[in-house]
């Protein structure tokens, strides 16, 4: 039940001890700014790590050659290990239940032409896959299909930037760009929440480019995605019997690290979220800690109120007060106290962090900030602290001895 | 209205305990207005606790309207006190935050008075004791006579059956505790019962009543004709 009359009683309390309301309060309040502020950091540490890695998908698999370091099997060191389409096929065949969609990349440089318009970009030639493996989204038009691998179309994919350099005021799809001398039609436009960088891109179907580009079958990169289902030991494990595998293919010296390099995706992950992780709970340690020097603060303040008050509650239980109604005064004043204070707090952080934020991404900081349910679960905390903070206090009051209390001094 | 046989209450002190009350027989009646006197340490001021249930005697019978008062919990203590008795201290004991209003007022809340009825209830009880005036004024702005009398307006307020007074001008003047005496005869003429610690001999005089106390018996208990405070004002 309401009872609008103990509020009046403790908003009085509250009013006619002002100095002790505000310096009580002002513990918590900066207890929970703290808190708040540590807690942003934190955040946009784990902001700017995940974003790093949002635009291509966690599941991925990156295999790439490079040269032997180590003499094999009759081989000599320095030998230089090229993939070629055969290897693409092997993968995918001997691994088809665990591979999700694999590509194989293809990398040129290259200067496009559009009427006047010129500029040079990256163009990675690859399957159709690839928009999975990379989390590309078609703004406009088509993606590579397999009809223009078979056929070796001369067509392109283009990022949003791209389109931005190049077609000023109109649309892309279907004119014809010129890329070192060959023309080629745009099918499609996509974006990339990778950043600017992955969305100056040019993709060609793989066949294309092999064929104009030297007329050969080679690949400079295979790239993948294994069946999500998969664990991170099986994950692990997978990749392991890659790698193995392919050294052999290639006789390559099983410690060569070098020669063929496979870089999984889910040990970098792996590894952000343990270190993410170690932070968060060191910044929760901490933020806890302050927030417990703040309850203790306040409580200490509730005894020292209480003892000041002894008088005024020994007055009160003879007038007929109930323990209980001394506990509800004392306990319900300190929970108001820390929630209010609290809350303010929680404001002046939110808006320190609000106002810091564009100025804190040199610091590998992005977007800090606290969320709703964390702002909820303060709340609650904040009430339970209260309380904590006000019980052994108010226990303390309602076992005082009126005959104690009103002792003539 | 009030018997009290064989009343034991010691202290402990120490190791060793310190018998203050030693078998109190003693009896009032409705409308009755009774002094307790004794030098201090004679035990009256625990005498006044037990009987005001601010304190609990070791053994012995206490009944008090018909009721026995034995091992209260708390709450029923509290409860008690507040439908039985009312209270007036020597150093008043306002509360320095509430004005005289919310003071008088205070004790129904207790009862669980709505906030209308109280603050009418308490605002006749301040006329009583004549301080309309100085309704809304705060302890501090009062003088000594004003603040006791607050104090017995707020001890009327619950209209208890019986009132308990701790030595009721033991920090006033004479010619204020001349005033507050007449004021108490004047409720107890209109028929409240009231009992008074006092050891100050001309305030015991304006009772009705004397009970002598030394070293925890009774060793007097006379009826006196009683001194009009009236004639000293």
């Amino acid at each position: 039940m309401f009872d609008l009359d103990l509020w009046r009683e403790i908003f009085q309390s509250i009013n006619k001890n002002r100095t002790r309301s505000l310096l009580s309060g002002f513990t918590v309040a900066f207890a929970i700014l703290l808190f708040t502020i540590l807690f942003g950091i934190a955040n946009g540490l784990q902001n700017t790590f995940e974003q790093e890695f949002v635009d291509t998908a966690t599941n991925s698999i990156f295999i790439m050659s490079g040269r032997t370091t180590i003499a094999n099997e009759g081989l000599q060191a320095g030998r230089r290990i090229q993939f070629k389409n055969e290897d693409y096929e092997y993968v995918k065949e001997e691994f088809n239940d665990k591979v999700e969609f694999i590509t194989s990349r293809v990398y040129k440089n290259v200067n496009a032409s559009y009427k006047n318009e010129k500029n040079s970009y990256s163009l990675i030639a690859v399957h159709p896959d690839y928009q999975f493996v990379e989390k590309n989204i078609i703004k406009e038009g088509r993606y590579i299909n397999q009809n223009d691998l078979e056929n070796r179309t001369k067509i392109i994919v283009i990022g949003r930037l791209v389109e931005e350099d190049l077609f000023i005021k109109e649309s892309a799809i279907g004119k014809y760009i010129n890329l070192n001398g060959i023309q080629y039609m745009v099918v499609g436009v996509f974006t990339d929440e990778g950043g600017d960088n992955e969305e100056r891109l040019i993709y060609m179907p793989i066949t294309t480019a092999q064929l104009l580009y030297g007329n050969n079958d080679y690949i400079d990169q295979i790239n993948l995605t294994y069946n999500p289902n998969l664990n991170y030991d099986q994950a692990l494990g997978f990749s392991n019997l890659l790698t193995r595998k392919l050294k052999s293919r290639f006789s390559v010296a099983s410690d060569d690290q070098r020669a063929i390099r496979v870089f999984n995706m889910a040990e970098a992950t792996q590894q952000i979220d343990l270190m993410t992780g170690g932070l968060t709970v060191i910044i929760l340690v901490i933020g806890f800690g302050t927030l417990i020097a703040g309850i203790v603060g306040i409580s200490n303040i509730m005894i020292f109120i209480v003892k000041e008050r002894t008088k005024e509650i020994g007055i009160r239980k003879a007038l007929g007060a109930t323990p209980k109604s001394i506990i509800s005064i004392i306990l319900i004043e300190s929970i108001l106290i820390t929630a209010i204070a609290g809350y303010v707090g929680l404001l002046i952080g939110v808006g320190v962090l609000e106002l810091s934020g564009p100025s804190l991404e040199v610091y590998f900081i992005t977007n800090p900030g606290v969320s709703t349910s964390l702002v909820i679960g303060a709340t609650i905390t904040l009430v339970l602290a209260g309380a904590l903070a006000g019980y052994l206090p108010a226990q303390k009051a309602s076992r005082i001895k009126p005959i104690v209390a009103l002792r003539n001094d | 209205m009030l018997q009290i046989k064989k009343l034991h209450k010691s202290y402990p002190i120490g190791n060793s305990s310190l018998h203050v009350l030693k078998g109190i027989d003693l009896s009032v009646e409705q409308g009755e207005m009774v002094a307790i006197m004794g030098s201090s340490g004679s035990g009256k001021s625990t005498l006044l606790n037990i009987i005001g249930m601010l304190d609990e005697a070791d053994s012995g019978e206490y009944i008090l309207d018909g009721l026995l008062i034995k091992n209260l919990t708390e709450k029923k203590a509290a409860v008690y006190r507040n439908k039985f008795l009312g209270f007036i201290f020597q150093s008043f004991n306002l509360i320095n935050y509430k004005n005289a209003l919310e003071n008088v007022a205070l004790p129904l809340y207790y009862q669980g008075l709505k906030r209308k009825e109280r603050q009418e209830l308490a605002m006749f009880h301040l006329e009583k004791v004549g301080l309309t005036n100085w309704a809304h004024h705060l302890p501090k702005e009062l003088s000594g006579g004003q603040k006791q009398r607050v104090a017995i307006a707020r001890a009327l307020a619950a209209n208890p059956k019986l009132l308990l007074a701790d030595e009721p001008t033991g920090a006033l003047d004479t010619t204020t505790s001349n005033e507050i005496m007449e004021f108490i005869q004047q409720l107890n003429d209109e028929g409240k019962t009231i009992l008074m610690v006092t050891h100050e001999e001309d305030i015991a005089n304006m009772c009705k009543r004397i009970v002598h106390l030394r070293d925890g018996v009774i060793i007097e208990d006379k009826k006196i004709k009683q001194v009009r405070a009236g004639h000293y004002v």
